[in-house]
């Protein structure tokens, strides 16, 4: 069976060969014609996806009342009212809530965007190391276990965010309600109406949490899988402790891996957007609260959707892009100083 | 510190099931204070012995003694031993200092205690002023010599070493096997060291064990288990160029090789394999080996000389003074030095 197919592939390869020679195909490109000819497919997809959105922003930010219309022949034109180089950055950092909370609303986009990177990063990597360790240590049911930790990486973000809903269920109805009751705590409102801001942000937060560590996970397994075992080997003859081998030798070990999990969960928290609509849906508030879990991202969809002027939004994503890449800089800066190798 | 072990034998069962016996009933006693080198090719259970007396692998069988006491079933922190591997196992992310130091920080002593024993251990292997240099700027030689100093510095009852000298160029093998003789000999520590270099093996050993397939094969003074092999297998693993072997008779107390004479052997008739060393042969003007147009090599103070006797090619070594260009010598080889062995078991005859 096996070598029937190996010498089908083999007579396949042959048959095209033979056309190639046949046809005289073989063209010949100067070296650098040949390399632009390869690196056409990547380079159309990204004009079109990536670098013509970026300069699309540009210039949209620096347009006055923008508006798209149909002129007399029905055709969509761009329509703007005039020019102006900070004005949109300007209207957009001065929105209601979007640096501090306002009168009417007790959460701003911007402090919901930092709570979430600010606590969420930390607390999933440093469980995902000790998951990654864990898993790293034991034999039996290894790979079990890994596919377990492995699932929400494969999973849908609204679906887990609808598991999340269900779970956090306010009263007696609700799984988590359930777990903290056995430990005689009353039930309480975690997403639903009477919800408090920190409630609702730790179920956000929770779920960031649980939906990054898979990936987290996986990279720092694939980096402890790379450590020698001979400076266990080491030591142990020296009696080092479970903890400082783990502190020591294992977390430096992989600093590098560490590092760039860093520098991308922290570029992925700012981009929260899924989990907040999985969560609380498009109003991102809990019935009746006076407050919202909208995130930067999450303002820049509204500005989109709400039919207000786009140049805003293409203005709220430099903004986003400016703080992404400032703190990027700076952890490049730490890490050419911490990261070892 | 006398190193014990009784009955020792390592069986390695892989995933289907099948047994490798990589050591295989070993009795061996390593005398306190010597330096003794394992030595045998690869895959004869050398470094399987010298991780089951550092702790690493649990034997299957046997027991392990450092002096009176019994260490077969203490973990390998708790054995007093200082560990050299093969490639360092240096810690990447830290300095010189701190991996000199990393033993220490697990034992209860006081921070200066722990300095002052740094700079010891340093000074002693000779790399004091490369104590803030991370591992990866030290050349292979400085790494090895940190390895020593980490595995030192906790003062071990033993000093293990596997393969010391294999990541080093030659000329760098040359100066650390002194150094490790030297430092060896300044601690009085008793020390193990795995090879597969014969010539490492016999040039820094006070001892050395010969290893085969598992079992010990014969261990002795260097010199002794080079000139008076127990059998074809130490023959042939010591000594470069290798011995020769070769199917002989002896009739009468004489040796023959294709019907020619070779020497006078005290034995009992019959068919030998006969081991004899290239150096072993000597130029004689009367009486020997005749010899018509040898292929002759002289590099310098030695001359290697290759003839034939009957379709089997022979290597002599001999002394390059004694030896004048011509086309017809005699070669001579004395009866202490014409080695015997069983055919069937290839030990030796004496």
């Amino acid at each position: 069976m096996k070598t029937t197919l190996k010498s089908w592939v083999w007579s396949v390869r042959n048959f095209f060969s033979g056309i190639k020679s046949k046809l005289h195909l073989k063209v010949n490109l100067p070296t650098g014609l040949k390399a632009w000819v390869y690196l056409a497919p990547a380079l159309i997809l990204l004009a079109i996806f990536t670098f013509y959105p970026i300069l699309n922003a540009f210039r949209l930010v620096i347009y006055q009342g923008y508006q798209l219309i149909r002129d007399t022949d029905g055709r969509l034109v761009e329509s703007i009212t005039g020019y102006t180089v900070f004005g949109n950055f300007i209207r957009v950092l001065s929105a209601d809530n979007f640096i501090l909370p306002s009168s009417h609303t007790n959460s701003s986009v911007l402090l919901n965007t930092l709570a979430i990177v600010f606590i969420s990063v930390p607390i999933s990597i440093i469980s995902s190391l000790f998951v990654a360790a864990t898993l790293n240590s034991i034999k039996p049911l290894k790979s079990f276990f890994q596919t377990i930790y492995f699932l929400p990486y494969i999973t849908n973000t609204l679906a887990i965010g609808l598991v999340f809903a269900y779970m956090f269920k306010s009263g007696e109805s609700g799984i988590v309600n359930q777990f903290f009751m056995i430990f005689g705590i009353d039930p309480v409102s975690w997403i639903e109406r009477g919800a408090t801001y920190w409630r609702a942000m730790t179920v956000l937060i929770a779920f960031g949490v649980w939906d990054g560590m898979a990936f987290k996970i996986m990279v720092f397994m694939s980096g402890m899988q790379g450590i020698d075992q001979q400076y266990y080997q080491a030591a142990a003859i020296d009696a080092t402790p479970k903890r400082r081998i783990f502190t020591r030798i294992t977390v430096p070990m992989i600093s590098p891996m560490i590092f760039y999990i860093v520098v991308t969960s922290i570029i992925g928290a700012f981009k929260t957007y899924s989990s907040v609509v999985a969560i609380f849906g498009d109003s991102a508030t809990p019935d009746g609260a006076n407050f919202n879990l909208k995130t930067i991202v999450f303002h820049i969809y509204d500005y989109i959707y709400s039919g207000e002027n786009i140049s805003l939004a293409a203005a709220g994503s430099l903004f986003l892009f400016a703080i992404i890449l400032m703190l990027t800089l700076l952890q490049m800066y730490i890490g050419k100083k911490r990261v070892h190798y | 510190m006398e190193i014990r072990l009784e009955h020792l034998s390592k069986i390695f069962v892989d995933k289907t099931g099948r047994e490798t016996r990589a050591v295989d009933n070993m009795d061996l006693v390593i005398p306190s204070g010597k330096l003794v080198g394992l030595l045998g090719p690869s895959g004869c259970g050398k470094t399987t012995t010298l991780f089951m007396i550092a702790g690493l692998h649990k034997p299957t069988h046997g027991k392990i003694f450092f002096g009176d006491d019994d260490v077969t079933k203490l973990s390998s922190d708790k054995r007093g031993i200082g560990l050299v591997f093969q490639n360092y196992a240096l810690y990447p992310h830290m300095t010189v200092r701190q991996n000199i130091m990393f033993p220490l920080e697990n034992l209860k002593i006081e921070y200066n205690e722990a300095v002052a024993r740094v700079n010891e251990m340093a000074k002693l292997v000779g790399i004091e002023d490369q104590l803030d240099k991370k591992p990866a700027q030290l050349s292979g030689g400085q790494q090895q010599r940190v390895a020593i100093a980490r595995a030192l510095v906790k003062k071990p009852r033993v000093l293990l070493l596997d393969e010391p000298l294999s990541n080093l160029d030659a000329r760098l093998r040359l100066q650390t096997r002194e150094e490790i003789k030297r430092i060896q000999k300044e601690t009085g520590i008793t020390t193990i060291f795995v090879t597969h270099d014969q010539e490492e093996a016999m040039s820094i050993s006070d001892e050395i064990v010969v290893m085969n397939f598992g079992v010990e094969q014969q261990k002795d003074v260097p010199q002794k288990v080079y000139t008076n092999p127990h059998n074809l297998f130490v023959a042939k693993f010591l000594g470069n160029p290798p011995i020769n072997v070769l199917r002989g008779e002896i009739k009468s107390n004489q040796l023959f090789i294709q019907g020619v004479l070779i020497g006078e052997k005290v034995a009992k008739d019959g068919l030998y394999d006969v081991g004899l060393r290239p150096e072993d042969f000597k130029i004689d003007e009367k009486v020997g080996i005749s010899v018509e147009k040898p292929e002759v090599e002289i590099t310098g103070r030695d001359t290697l000389i290759r003839f034939m006797i009957g379709d089997i090619q022979i290597r002599a070594l001999v002394d390059s003074e004694t030896y004048s260009t011509a086309n017809h010598i005699r070669l001579t080889v004395r009866s202490s030095k014409i080695h015997l062995f069983d055919i069937e078991s290839g030990d030796v005859i004496r």
